[in-house]
Order: structure tokens, then C-alpha cells, then sequence
């Protein structure tokens, strides 16, 4: 059996963890308020472009656009959306594998496009080509980084070195569920919507510019805004995931604490009585 | 078309910039300037940088828009802005050196300029100035 002093050093290293977990609990719980009400706000802006770009699609039918087409080039680009930190249970390790367990995909046909270190770390060591890599990004998202992203990738897709674009994410459904997702920007594809145009109003919408040229400017602020929403739905799940997975760790430091209390208790106890035989015994033998 | 009165959104990624009942509002797109009033045919439309004006009731606002795309119906019209600034949010040194910027990049052109960039930035800056006069 383990001594008491071996028992009581374990103990209080494992209260000593258990504070940072639940103080790094507390922590995720608040930015994560903070994030879902940014991922909320972002979303009536996604949704709205989400018709709109929608029922430009069901209009014009089958035409050949550039960005209704897949690109010449087999290469594919994947955006990959994790955290910089880790500490969050498989929050970055469940994106990654989106990634390395798709059967579909050669490794060598993808870059990657990497915003957050974990998951570019972890494809980097399993040989994936990292295109380029954005740490900063995923700690404060903003509007004019999707930006930039975005011009970057359609820019690679106009000169065909690229032929498709994937976004990888964790999608925020709530706080304690939170889902990996692998989404197709390019070429853009719709699930036909047609009732709900009937329902919109019944009128025929007009553009102007043509539709042609309606498509050319605002598919990139639609890819633009996916890019965006899935920043924001990321690090509400990145602080979900954590807070989830700090909840365990302290939870489980108070099992293995009690756990301990109970050995070192009955270590003492044991010594005790081993101390009081020794003693009795003593005293029997001398007289 | 009896109600004299539309419903304005203006939408950008990260607020709900404005939200009313309006009488008018009027823009830039490409296409040119225009204004809507209730009943307007449904049209998308594309933003150019401009003022946006926003005729209330009783009141007037201005803002500076500079990009994104209407969605117009009957009753109703949202701005899906990715840039949008009421006055007060603009740095008026700040918008007249871009605007200067913008100017130099224009009258020196060389092979490398990107025209249409420098003019979407002069456009910017001078939509940031007009708002603010």
C-alpha cells in the first residue's frame, strides 16, 4: 500500500488541477455566451444571402457559369477551421479527421487552407500540403478577413489551381452539440427550392444586373459569408467543446479525490492501529 | 400600394445595422442611382459605393454604403451590407487621404495600376466625405 505521504502529495497535485480545470471551465462558459450571441447575429445576415443567392440559382436554371462549374483542376482546396488551443476533447481532432478519413479524396489532391494551429499541426504531420496558414484569424473572426480568404481562393479558382472548394468546421447546433462538418462552396450547388419560391411572394424577381452578372458579384459574398458564419459557429463550438470536456475533467478530479481521501483515511487508520499493536505488544512483554 | 409606408432592413455579418418603416430610401448600384418607394417591382440589385439615403416619416439618414446587394419586394426591401457606416463612424482625415490616395493612384497610371480598384476606393472615399458633409 501506498504511504500516506505518497497518498497526500498525489492528493492535492490532483486538487491543483482540478482548480485549473474548472477555472478554464468557467472561462469557455463565458466567451461561449459571447460567441453564440455573434454566431446568432451572423446568421440572419448568412440566411438571408442563403435565399437570395438560392433563388438566383433556381431561376437561371442550367447555365454555364464559372462558379456552377467544377474547375479543370483536380486539386481541391479545404479551408480547415480549428482552435489554436487544445484542451477541448476531440473538438480539433474530429475537423482533421473530415479531412484524413475521406476515402473519396487523394492526399495528394488536396491544400490546405488553415485557420487555427491544432488543425494545421496535425495535417501538416500527416503529410497534407498547407497552403497557407491563418493562427490569428479564428482568435477574433472578422468580416474582412473572410474577405481576403475569399478573393484569395477565387482568385486560385479563376487561374484553375484549383478545382473545388471544401470548408471544414465545427457547426454550432447548441451548447452540448456540436457537429464536424465538410461543406462544398465551389462550384456552388443548391437543393432546388422550389415551393418556397412559389411561396415568396409569387412575383418574379428581377436583376439587375443580369443574372449572369448578378452571379459573378454575389457568389463571392456568398462564399465570403459561409466563410464567415462558419468562423463564428467554430469558435462557439471550439468554446462549447471546451467547456464540455473541463466539466469532465473536474468531475472525474473529484472522483479520483475522493477516491483518494478514502486510501489515505484508511491508511492512517492503519497506521494507527499498527502503532497501538506495537505499543500493547510492548507493554505485554515488559511486564 | 395603399400604405405609404415600406419595411427597410439593413443587414451586415455582424448587426442588424438598421431596422423601420421608411418612405423612401435611396442608394447607388451599378446600374446607377435609385430610389424606392412602396411597391416597388421585386428586383436584386447590386451596390456601387455610395450615400444611402433613408427617408423616415419625419426624418432623414444618411449613411455611407459601400458594398453588398438589395433584395427589393412590395412591402418590404433588406441591404445585405458587407460595408455600411453611419456618419459618425467615419474618420473624415482618415477617408479624405484614401480619397487622395485613391486620385494620385489614378492620375499615375502605370501597366501594374488596378484601375478598378483605385476607382472603387476613390468611389469609397468620396461616399465617406459626401455622408458626412
Amino acid at each position: 500500500m501506498a504511504s500516506m505521504r505518497d497518498i497526500k502529495r498525489r492528493k492535492s497535485s490532483i486538487q491543483g488541477t482540478q482548480q485549473i480545470t474548472k477555472a478554464m471551465k468557467l472561462v469557455s462558459t463565458v466567451k461561449l455566451q459571447r460567441a453564440r450571441a455573434n454566431a446568432e447575429r451572423s446568421k440572419s445576415y448568412f440566411d438571408c444571402m442563403y435565399n437570395t443567392v438560392n433563388s438566383i440559382l433556381s431561376r437561371v436554371g442550367h447555365i454555364e457559369h464559372k462558379y456552377l462549374l467544377p474547375g479543370k483542376s483536380p486539386k481541391k482546396a479545404v479551408i480547415v477551421i480549428t482552435s489554436n488551443r487544445g484542451l477541448a476533447g476531440g473538438y480539433n481532432s474530429n475537423v482533421v479527421k473530415l479531412i484524413t478519413k475521406n476515402e473519396n479524396w487523394n492526399q495528394e489532391d488536396v491544400v490546405i487552407y488553415a485557420i487555427g494551429n491544432k488543425g494545421r499541426e496535425a495535417l501538416a504531420r500527416s503529410g497534407y500540403e498547407i497552403k497557407e496558414e491563418l493562427p490569428e484569424v479564428i482568435e477574433e473572426p472578422a468580416y474582412a478577413d473572410a474577405m481576403q480568404l475569399s478573393a484569395r481562393l477565387l482568385a486560385a479558382f479563376a487561374a484553375d489551381e484549383i478545382g473545388e472548394i471544401y470548408l471544414a468546421y465545427t457547426s454550432f447546433k447548441n451548447t452540448v452539440s456540436h457537429v464536424p462538418t465538410l461543406l462544398k462552396l465551389l462550384p456552388v450547388e443548391m437543393e432546388s427550392t422550389s415551393e418556397e419560391q412559389i411561396h415568396d411572394g409569387g412575383a418574379i424577381m428581377n436583376f439587375e444586373p443580369e443574372d449572369v452578372e448578378a452571379l459573378d458579384m454575389i457568389v463571392p459574398k456568398y462564399i465570403t459569408s459561409l466563410i464567415y458564419g462558419a468562423m463564428m459557429e467554430a469558435v462557439a463550438s471550439e468554446n462549447g467543446a471546451r467547456m464540455q470536456a473541463m466539466d469532465n475533467a473536474t468531475s472525474n478530479a473529484e472522483e479520483i479525490i475522493s477516491d483518494l481521501s478514502l486510501k489515505y483515511n484508511r491508511a492512517r487508520q492503519g497506521s494507527i492501529t499498527q502503532e497501538l499493536t506495537e505499543i500493547i505488544a510492548g507493554a505485554e512483554a515488559l511486564g | 400600394m395603399a400604405d405609404k409606408h415600406f419595411q427597410l432592413r439593413i443587414i451586415t455579418p455582424d448587426r442588424v445595422f438598421y431596422e423601420g418603416d421608411v418612405e423612401m430610401v435611396e442608394f447607388n448600384t451599378t446600374e446607377g442611382q435609385i430610389g424606392v418607394l412602396p411597391g416597388h417591382i421585386p428586383m436584386t440589385v447590386i451596390i456601387k459605393p455610395g450615400i444611402l439615403h433613408i427617408y423616415e416619416e419625419d426624418a432623414e439618414k444618411n449613411a455611407a454604403l459601400h458594398s453588398g446587394f438589395v433584395e427589393i419586394l412590395q412591402e418590404r426591401v433588406t441591404i445585405l451590407a458587407e460595408v455600411i457606416e453611419w456618419p459618425d463612424e467615419i474618420d473624415a482625415t482618415r477617408a479624405e487621404e484614401a480619397k487622395q490616395r485613391a486620385e494620385e493612384r489614378l492620375r499615375s497610371r502605370t501597366p501594374e495600376t488596378d484601375i478598378m480598384r483605385a476607382e472603387t476606393a476613390l468611389l469609397r472615399a468620396m461616399a465617406r466625405i459626401e455622408v458626412l458633409k
